[in-house]
């Protein structure tokens, strides 16, 4: 018992961490959270993509207008059509203004009516498309001036009635995308808070040596803090690399600009995943400090609650 | 070894009056009956007493009270100096890093080598292990397991698992010490060695309750014991 110390040891070389590393159902939550970081990820990808999609809708509705012209008497559609369009073409915040011929006017018709279901002797409105300056759009009362000044009877169409539309489709997705996201990082969190009450169970022992021995509860729950930091954020790479994955394959297997004209995918979206580590990072130290720290001011279970 | 002051609390009068104290102190496990009645008990600091008693008579729950595992069902006890009834739970940990504690299940962390289970008081208190790391190893050299640092406790005997906890009770010079039946899995003359260097550490001012029931190890020392009966305290004599 009194042999010196030899003159040089490795005791010591690094402290060994006071929870013990392995734990079998560490391997399940890190899938969980894995796969809640997954979903979560192409919630957010999807989201931005319908948002594109709804805001690219919104743009080209905003950016345009169409006018029905009726002709007077004595003059064909055509050449009522051609008026209004040179009346509007002059109007400050408008680009571009063109008459509809009745050959474009019949391709509109086909999707509902089928391809040659347009008989030759259904009157067909006239129209003129107008193309606004986007940075200075006209509006409706000012293109209806041009018209009238002109002496041409035509109604103009914003489009505000849709574009209405399409701004609350757009708000929708966007509400959707962010809940979902939430909804699953709820999720994460509490199955994170129910591992760390498991673990604080099974290493019931472990943890009432520390406070025998004069660990503080901030003490103790730093340790479980940091290690399911550690596991989240590492499940949460994992689960970002799975969904960036499949938005690549995606991204790769569809024609143009993504898988469908809904959502029309842009690699930079692939920026607005890189958060989900740390975000996972930060919801499984909270979720883990949270539990914890509950947890062992109430003495950890299986006491007679006299306990310390 | 010298003496370090590695804790500070604050106390009500740390120079003065009893480190520990028992007034009408009992103490009962959820609702069953009552394990330990009407205790009375004053150690002054730097006293050693052997705490004997047969199985059963509420040596571990005594012990239990004192390093705070346990609350009273009712009574006084105050610990150096302070009313651990009206201590916030904040200050616990300081109390606690005051009282060194040799289980007699040992409790030793069995994914921590033996370095490690003995450094663990000094990590808790926030010492580098640049600070400790020679001071622990002494002191696995002093209790003869210098070639087991890295041992894991699973892999070690009875005896050098004993040696262990008193180690790592005694690793962070604590204030008071409490060894329940530190002797109980060592041979004779292991369990006397264990024993001087309990009473050397009571020397350099430790206030040391040993519990046991071997008479062998009490008799000898001359040291005061005190006396379980049924959950009651008789009184506190020297050893024959």
């Amino acid at each position: 018992m009194s042999d010196p110390p030899p003159p040089h040891h490795d005791a010591g070389a690094r402290p060994g961490p006071l929870l013990p590393v392995q734990d079998g159902r560490d391997g399940a939550l890190m899938f969980v959270i894995a796969v809640l970081c997954a979903l979560a990820c192409l919630a957010v990808l999807g989201g931005a993509a319908a948002d594109r999609a709804a805001r690219g809708w919104s743009a080209d509705l905003k950016t345009s207008a169409t006018v029905q012209v009726r002709p007077k008497p004595g003059e064909t559609s055509a050449e009522a059509a051609a008026r209004g369009a040179e009346a509007l073409a002059g109007v400050n915040g408008v680009a571009e203004a063109r008459a509809l011929d009745r050959a474009a006017a019949v391709k509109l018709l086909e999707p509902w009516l089928g391809k040659g279901g347009v008989p030759d002797d259904l009157p067909i409105p006239e129209l003129v498309t107008v193309d606004l300056d986007p940075a200075h759009p006209a509006d409706a009362a000012a293109l209806s001036a041009a018209l009238a000044k002109a002496g041409v009877d035509g109604s103009v169409d914003d489009h505000g009635r849709w574009l209405a539309d399409v701004e609350r489709t757009a708000l929708t997705v966007r509400v959707a995308a962010v809940g979902a996201a939430l909804a699953l990082a709820a999720a994460a969190a509490a199955a994170i808070g129910f591992a760390t009450r498991a673990g604080l169970q099974a290493r019931r022992e472990v943890v009432e040596v520390l406070h025998l021995a004069g660990a503080e509860d901030r003490f103790v729950a730093a340790l479980f803090q940091n290690r399911f930091a550690r596991l989240s954020a590492w499940a949460g790479l994992q689960g970002m690399a799975v969904a960036a994955a499949l938005w690549t394959l995606l991204r790769l297997l569809a024609p143009a600009d993504g898988f469908s004209p809904l959502l029309p995918q842009a690699w930079r979206d692939l920026w607005l995943i890189t958060p989900c580590v740390f975000i996972a990072g930060a919801i499984g130290a909270i979720s883990a400090r949270s539990s914890a720290m509950t947890m062992v001011r109430r003495g950890y279970g299986s006491g007679d609650g006299a306990e310390r | 070894m010298s003496r370090r002051n590695v804790n500070a609390i604050p106390t009500d009068d740390p120079s003065a009056g009893p480190v520990l104290e028992f007034q009408a102190v009992a103490m009962r496990y959820g609702r069953s009956p009552e394990v330990l009645r009407d205790i009375h008990l004053s150690l002054a600091p730097g006293s050693f007493h052997f705490l004997t008693g047969a199985s059963g008579a509420g040596k571990s729950s005594l012990l239990k009270l004192i390093y705070l595992a346990h609350e009273p069902s009712r009574g006084l006890v105050r610990l150096f100096g302070r009313d651990i009834a009206t201590l916030p739970r904040s200050e616990l940990p300081w109390i606690r890093r005051r009282i060194g504690v040799v289980f007699q299940e040992y409790r030793l962390l069995d994914h921590l080598s033996a370095f490690d289970n003995v450094a663990l008081p000094l990590r808790i208190a926030g010492r580098k292990l640049s600070d400790y790391r020679s001071d622990v190893a002494e002191l696995l050299h002093w209790v003869g397991l210098g070639a087991r640092m890295h041992a894991l406790p699973p892999t070690l005997s009875g005896g050098e698992k004993q040696r262990l906890a008193i180690a790592r009770a005694v690793v962070a010079r604590p204030d008071i010490l409490l060894a329940d039946e530190p002797t109980g899995n060592l041979d004779h003359e292991m369990g006397q060695r264990i024993v001087r260097l309990l009473i050397e550490l009571n020397r350099q001012g430790t206030t040391v309750v040993v519990s046991t029931h071997d008479r062998s190890l009490v008799e000898p020392s001359g040291m005061p014991v005190l006396r379980l009966e049924a959950g009651r305290l008789y009184g506190v004599s020297a050893a024959a």
